[in-house]
């Protein structure tokens, strides 16, 4: 009997059981490192005879950041905002009415979903001002430039991604050939991209010098101008991070089924409404899929700024990761981790507001379970 | 009979082997040994230490792994390392003025019963500077000297001829003479070069150099004044005429550099330097070496080298300005003229740690100890591409082996005396070496330039980056034990 209620318990959780060592250990290198980490961002690393001590000193590296000696750092140096900053604020500020709208017209208002989106927006919100009253004279933090690689970053690799998926999707010659290279660069280890472009980006030894100097730029530095700076990064990790939007995409635009198209085309549908109405409906949910991929990513990027620039001009390409890495190195681990956990914090939000306000409601639409 | 026999070849076996193995213990007293010593990429320093080690290891028996990790990392890899008890690395060779952080919580083995025993390594030959700033922490030896470090300038004598000029006395006559170089032709390639290349890419090795510049406004009264802090009360000395003053000279030599220069490293600049690209720079003592590099150097011969230049002026601690510079107020100057030599980073030294075997402790010392010792130092020295330089008596009273590298004797003479004029100097600058100076220097200070020379603050607002920055990490680690360490450094207490 009691072997028999054994067996029972092993059929019905044979699933679960499985699984657990592999969950155990994640959550072994996950949570550790978290709560561990947690404790530091609260407390002060000294050396002492015996070795260190950690003492804790409450919010105090927190208040360091946002409000006191090293805000100019994680926030960025704040001016009056110019009319791109109010572009973005306007655009913004459309963007958070029209999730409103959508909610509130979706018939589903639950008091945890006002929470969320309360906090979703108001975050969004905040990080958009803090970007639009820093961007004077590119005065940004590591939080407003890890956002702009981010926001610019992944936008171009979408772009450029599925442009070259939906072109090698059609029947063209040496398709198989285009999908091979298009795919190598994702291979290749973040570090090497960086001294790759460092070498490319160089105006005077660099590879491309002779043009750069038949068209005048042989004196300019992109290295000594933040937005320049910051825009060779965005193409760097660009160039790295397009093969895989391409072949996800690809995947996805490949596996779309040939006979709606053949229908709409038989009733006289353009190119142009066909993918309108027809691919781009059904690519949807993977290409939002693919885009929150990239950007939990794109929050975490260190390889490119670290080699490129250093987080140069200044602290102008630092990445909240280089931010943390640097302050780390110094032995300023309470430092290191406040700056790492508010990564954690700002990443989840926008990354959890993603998937519930953009990757959910298209899997909806196309009838797949969020 | 035939068991005495037995026994007796028995015995006469043993013995032989005993012996043997006795004989080879002696020549080889490490065998068996491994040392992990940890230093930066390089090649320089690192070079030498593998090329060294193997030769130490074949005539010791020990094995030698140079493992080697980027300059900005090389601090917290090894304290971490030790500190956590992980212990994976035996020695290390880095900046002495960080081995404060290594002494204090009992991380570095005191070498000084090995080296007063160690007649081999000729302690007495190692410059005074370097044996008590260098090697030892209050009053014990825990590291071992393999380079000697001072800032100097670097200018094309060849170009100071045509121009009229001579090797810059002043920080004035620096710029003008960079002024006057920038645009030449300086290498017969066709394309204008550049009157000054200063290393200043943040994060990298550049954060020297402002205090290589300042030195001259803010120290004149002698080592044990200091040039960091205020003796009395730790107030940093960063806020002031002469900081101002420094800060805009160190922004002023952009305008004669190449146009990325804020993202060029040190070495970036020998480079563009030794290809006959640069007018001046200022570096430390690798310059010499390297400028006489017959596969690389299109500046043979070409190069000279001064003492820091100095300052007519000077900073009056107690109004924070500037005044002229005579008798009293600068008692070392030179016609008129307060030079500071600064003895930026100290030079590279090897330290054990304390938590090794003590068979891997012996290894890495005699390892050290080898390095350091007169027939190998005396020959790395005088080679450019192994970034040691000369920090040994010996090494500046004889020619011989610097002639015998290449160099010219009217070179050597030169470069051999501006480092021993800044050796000697009774107004040396020594390195900040207090608890935690990677986050004064490499965190704030650095940051802080980086920002004034990207043009994100003015000067004003750099001066207050920098003292606000360095008042809170003297407020968190305590301001009497950061005092009491800062003045026992350099002599003022």
């Amino acid at each position: 009997m009691a072997s028999e209620r054994l067996d029972g318990f092993f059929d019905r959780n044979a699933g679960r059981l499985f699984i657990l060592p592999a969950v155990l250990l994640i959550l072994t290198f996950s949570l550790f490192p978290l709560i561990i980490s947690a404790w530091l961002s609260v407390s002060r690393f000294k050396l002492g005879r015996d070795g260190f001590t950690l003492s804790y000193i409450g919010e105090l590296n927190f208040k360091k950041l946002f409000t006191g000696s090293q805000q100019f750092h994680f926030l960025g140096t704040f001016s009056s905002i110019p009319f791109t900053g109010w572009l973005i604020l306007i655009v913004t500020a459309l963007l958070i009415g029209l999730g409103i709208r959508q909610w509130m017209r979706s018939g589903r208002l639950t008091v945890l979903g006002g929470i969320g989106r309360l906090i979703a927006f108001g975050t969004i919100a905040a990080l958009a001002w803090v970007f639009a009253s820093t961007m004077q004279d590119g005065r940004l933090g590591s939080l407003s430039t890890t956002l702009f690689y981010v926001v610019a970053g992944v936008s171009l690799q979408f772009v450029i991604g599925t442009g070259l998926a939906f072109l090698c999707a059609q029947d063209i010659r040496g398709r198989s050939f285009f999908r091979l290279v298009f795919f190598i660069p994702l291979m290749v280890t973040p570090v090497g991209i960086a001294y790759t472009f460092r070498m490319l980006a160089d105006m005077s030894l660099g590879p491309f010098s002779p043009l750069w100097k038949a068209a005048g730029f042989g004196d300019f530095s992109w290295a000594a101008d933040p937005w320049t700076a910051r825009l060779v990064i965005v193409i760097g990790d660009s160039w790295q991070w397009i093969p895989f939007i391409f072949i996800i995409m690809l995947a996805a635009f490949e596996s779309q089924p040939r006979d709606e198209i053949e229908a709409a085309e038989l009733d006289g549908a353009g190119p142009w409404r066909v993918f309108r109405d027809i691919t781009w409906p059904s690519v949807a949910p993977v290409a939002a899929t693919v885009v929150l991929i990239r950007i939990i990513e794109a929050f975490k990027i260190v390889d490119l700024p670290n080699v490129l620039t250093n987080g140069g001009p200044g602290i102008a390409t630092e990445s909240l990761t280089l931010h943390a890495f640097i302050e780390w190195r110094a032995l300023n681990l309470g430092g290191s981790a406040a700056v790492a956990y508010t990564l954690l914090f700002v990443s989840t939000i926008v990354c959890v507001a993603f998937f519930q306000l953009v990757v959910r409601p298209m899997r909806q639409a196309r009838g797949q379970t969020g | 009979m035939r068991f005495i026999a037995r026994t007796a070849l028995t015995a006469l076996a043993a013995t032989t082997l005993g012996l043997g193995s006795q004989a080879q213990a002696q020549d080889k007293p490490h065998d068996g040994v491994t040392v992990n010593l940890m230093t930066f990429t390089g090649p320089q320093i690192a070079e030498p230490l593998q090329r060294r080690g193997k030769e130490f290891g074949e005539a010791t028996g020990a094995t030698i792994n140079v493992i080697t990790v980027p300059f900005s990392d090389l601090y917290q890899k090894v304290l971490t390392d030790w500190l956590t008890g992980t212990d994976s690395l035996d020695a290390a060779v880095f900046a002495p003025q960080w081995s404060v952080d290594y002494v204090v919580p009992g991380l570095l083995e005191d070498l000084s019963d090995r080296v007063a025993a160690d007649d081999a390594l000729q302690a007495d030959d190692i410059a005074e500077f370097f044996r008590e700033f260098s090697q030892k922490v209050d009053g014990s030896t825990y590291m071992i000297t393999v380079d000697g470090d001072f800032h100097m300038v670097y200018y094309r004598t060849d170009v100071a001829e045509e121009l009229g000029l001579e090797g810059p006395t002043t920080w004035d006559d620096y710029l003008a003479f960079a002024e006057a170089a920038n645009g030449m032709d300086m290498n017969g390639d066709g394309e204008a070069d550049y009157g000054s290349c200063i290393a200043k890419k943040r994060n990298a090795q550049s954060y020297w150099m402002i205090t290589s510049i300042a030195s001259a406004w803010l120290q004149s009264q002698g080592t044990s004044q200091g040039a960091f802090f205020d003796t009395a009360d730790m107030t940093p000395l960063t806020d002031n005429a002469g900081f101002a003053a420094a800060l805009e000279v160190y922004k002023r030599t952009g305008d004669y550099a190449p146009s990325d220069e804020i993202n060029l490293d040190v070495g970036d600049t020998r480079n563009l330097f030794t290809q006959g690209r640069c007018a001046l720079t200022l570096d430390w003592g690798d310059i010499g070496t390297l400028a006489i590099d017959p596969e690389n150097s299109q500046v043979i011969d070409k190069v000279g080298a001064v003492v820091l230049p100095g300052s007519t002026e000077v900073l009056d601690r107690e109004s924070g300005e500037l005044v002229a510079c005579d008798d009293t107020t600068c008692p070392h100057h030179v016609n008129g003229v307060n030079h500071a030599p600064f003895a930026a980073f100290g030079g590279w030294s090897g330290g054990v740690s304390a938590a090794a075997d003590d068979a891997v402790k012996d290894a890495a010392y005699a390892f050290f100890s080898y390095v350091s010792q007169p027939e190998q130092s005396n020959a790395d020295v005088t080679v450019g591409a192994t970034g040691f330089n000369p920090y040994r008596t010996s090494q500046f009273d004889s020619l011989d082996s610097w002639i015998e590298g290449g160099m010219s004797e009217r070179a050597a003479e030169n470069y051999l005396g501006a480092i021993q004029d800044s050796l000697n100097s009774p107004n040396m600058v020594l390195d900040l070496r207090i608890p935690q100076n990677q986050r004064y220097q490499q965190i704030v200070l650095d940051t802080a330039i980086a920002r004034y020379l990207a043009g994100e603050l003015d000067t004003e607002q750099t001066m207050a980056a920098i003292t606000e920055g360095w008042q809170e990490i003297t407020e968190e680690l305590g301001r009497q034990e950061q005092l009491t360490a800062y003045t026992s450094t350099i002599g003022a207490d």
